[in-house]
């Protein structure tokens, strides 16, 4: 027996009240590591987009659509260096659950402007330009519904129709690319601008937005006001940004999601905190006796508080780790999930979730053990032991 | 001073200050305590009999005065130096046992030798030697709510000879026990006692548990009534 062995069983002597402890740690654990890593995996994707690629959108809403003369507009603006454009396409295979980003774009301009991200080989790439139906899907992708070059596959639209009044397009896989960065997201497909606009019902020579690159990143900011400038009072005003900015916009229309989510894992640990200090308090109190004995028996006070904090640090260490165990099968199973591979390409457990979460347990341990440690420590044997 | 003085009060002075009022318990109290002698100390409720254990014991201070074990001014130590005093020297016995009720009877036992610099080995010899002692050998892994009264007196007892301690203190062990169970507690005070030299004071109201220690002694209103202490 030593004083791990007498922690261990302090802890364990009322099951009931240990199990509810750690159930309520670990659902804070569990939180921590499943919602900081959706908040990692958006972060991830804002990380990885270019900054010096600009993106021009509708003012009034990036989905609405832009005239495809602004391409060439666009291109005559001092320190342009080149620019494509794409059409979101609401792709999905089978059935709406099984969507996927899906864009029509210029086949050609677009890998110029993405060189920096689509890596595809030579052969696959002039097939694709060839094709008017071809397109190329990231390996991610293609993986996930097993396709191959060469493969005829039904894509439909859950925004578009065609004039048959059907939803789906017929497309041949011509290729298929990988991210030129370890962790880029490659679940999506690229398909020709031409063959969408000729097919779709929804009018002629629109486009949804405009990617460029510019000569130096140091002429964003100039290039992009003077293109708004260009659209300003027109039918169509723009607003250009850099592709993070757009990215962070995006998602900011979700909602502030590093805001909701500090805040439900705050709310969780502070709950957690109440509950597990309020245990632990009531449990030392109730062992004051006991302590009063032990200090008889001469156990130092600073053993004794020792003793005490242990117990809540080993209550937190083991709800936090069982926590994050369980948030990385979470995870992991999340990741499963077509939907939420789509939107979440980087949806993992990342080491910062798991270094946050050792530095909780430590401060949950801390702040819950504080309080009983140091009374049990100022505990006076007189007091104690008189009291029956 | 003959050499084995054990025990000695000097002027010792306890008062216990509530509020306002100032309670004096002891005034100018004075004794000496041979090692190897078994005291019984006897007296009204509220006579100061547990308050003179705590200070024997090193739990609680005279508020003046003096008490010196084997030459040591113990009432001037530390907090921490006291805690590591009563390691050493002193065993508890408690009426109501104060066993850690999630403890089997061996850890119970094992308690206070955490405290020495000892291998696991040695621990469990002293432990399986204690128990032993006490006739409880073969209830090791009970816990205390397995064991009766007199049997979770008897592990008290272990727990409290494991170190051994010069010095058993007893306040009203018997005292939650029947007549039959009590003397057999009280005839292994007085085997301790004789044959292993176990310095005992022991409160009691009870006179026939009185009668196993080699003197008795009597406190009212703060001091002994006895003729010669
Ligand atoms: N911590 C304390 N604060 C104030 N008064 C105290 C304290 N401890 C003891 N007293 C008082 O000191 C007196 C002696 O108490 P003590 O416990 O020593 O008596 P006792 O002889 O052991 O009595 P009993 O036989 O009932 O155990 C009592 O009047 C008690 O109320
Ligand atoms: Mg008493």
């Amino acid at each position: 027996m030593g004083d791990l062995f007498l922690v261990y069983k302090n802890i364990t002597r009322n099951m009931l009240r240990f199990s509810l402890n750690t159930f309520a740690i670990v659902v804070a654990f569990l939180l921590l590591g499943i919602l900081g890593s959706i908040n990692h995996a958006f972060n991830a994707g804002i990380e990885l987009s270019a900054d010096d690629r600009l993106v021009t959108v509708n003012k009034v809403n990036f989905t609405q659509p832009l005239p495809l003369g602004y391409v060439n507009k666009i291109k005559s603006v001092e320190g342009v260096k080149d620019v494509t454009h794409a059409n979101w396409f609401g792709a999905y295979v089978k059935d709406s659950n099984h969507f996927f980003a899906g864009m029509a774009v210029d086949p050609e301009s677009y890998l110029r402007v993405y060189d920096d991200y689509i890596a595809v080989d030579e052969e696959p790439k002039k097939a694709w330009f060839a094709n008017r139906q071809g397109a190329i899907v990231g390996e991610a992708l293609a993986k996930v519904y097993g396709w191959e070059v060469g493969d005829r596959i039904p894509i439909s639209s859950n925004i578009f129709s065609k004039a048959d009044n059907s939803h789906v397009w017929d497309m041949v896989i011509e290729g298929i690319f990988s991210g030129k960065e370890a962790n880029a997201d490659t679940n999506w497909l690229l398909f020709h601008y031409k063959y969408f606009i000729e097919t779709q019902t929804f009018g002629n020579d629109w486009i949804g937005w405009v990617t460029l690159t510019t000569q130096d990143p140091s002429l964003n900011e100039q290039v992009a006001r003077e293109i708004d400038k260009k659209f300003e009072n027109s039918f169509h005003e723009t607003e250009t940004s850099t592709e993070k900015q757009f990215n962070k916009s995006f998602l900011e229309q979700i909602g502030n999601i590093g805001f909701i989510i500090t805040s439900v894992v705050g709310a969780a640990f502070f709950t957690i905190l109440l509950i597990v200090g309020n245990t632990m308090v009531l449990a030392i109190r109730e062992r004051t006796r006991e302590i009063a004995v032990l200090k008889t028996l001469g156990f130092s006070s600073s053993r004794i508080f020792k003793l005490v904090l242990s117990e809540s640090m080993v209550v937190a260490a083991f709800g936090g780790m069982l926590g994050i165990m369980l948030s990385y099968v979470f995870v992991g199973g999340m990741r499963n999930a077509p939907g939420i591979r789509n939107m979440l390409p980087n949806l993992y457990v990342d080491s910062s979730i798991i270094i946050q979460s050792l530095i909780y347990i430590v401060i949950l341990g801390v702040v819950t053990g504080f309080v009983p440690a140091f009374r049990a420590m100022q505990l006076n044997i007189l007091d104690a032991l008189s009291k029956r | 001073m003959s050499a084995d003085v054990l025990f000695e009060l000097k002027n010792v002075d306890k008062k216990f200050v509530r509020g306002k009022e100032t309670i004096t318990i002891f005034e100018d109290l004075n004794m000496t305590l041979d090692r190897g002698d078994f005291i019984a100390i006897m007296g009204p409720s509220g006579s100061g009999k547990t308050t003179l254990l705590n200070m024997l014991g090193g739990v609680d201070r005279p508020s003046a005065g003096k008490v010196t074990f084997a030459g040591e001014a113990i009432s001037s130590l530390s907090e921490s130096d006291l805690a590591k005093w009563r390691a050493d020297h002193v065993g508890f016995i408690f009426q109501f046992y104060n066993l850690m009720p999630m403890l089997s009877a061996g850890h119970n036992v094992e308690l206070p030798l955490l405290l020495k610099k000892m291998s696991k080995a040695e621990r469990h010899k002293h432990v399986a030697a204690a128990l032993k002692l006490v006739h409880l050998d073969e209830r090791a892994s009970h816990k205390p709510k397995e064991l009766s009264g007199g049997q979770q007196q008897r592990v008290a007892i272990a727990r409290a000879i494991v170190t051994d301690p010069d010095l058993l203190l007893c306040d009203e062990p018997t005292g939650d026990l029947d007549r039959a169970t009590a003397t057999k507690i009280l005839e292994m005070l007085q085997m301790l006692n004789q044959e292993f030299n176990k310095t005992i004071i022991m409160v009691t109201h009870d006179p026939e548990a009185a009668k196993f220690a080699k003197r008795q002694l009597h406190l009212d209103k703060g001091q002994f009534v006895d003729k010669e202490i």
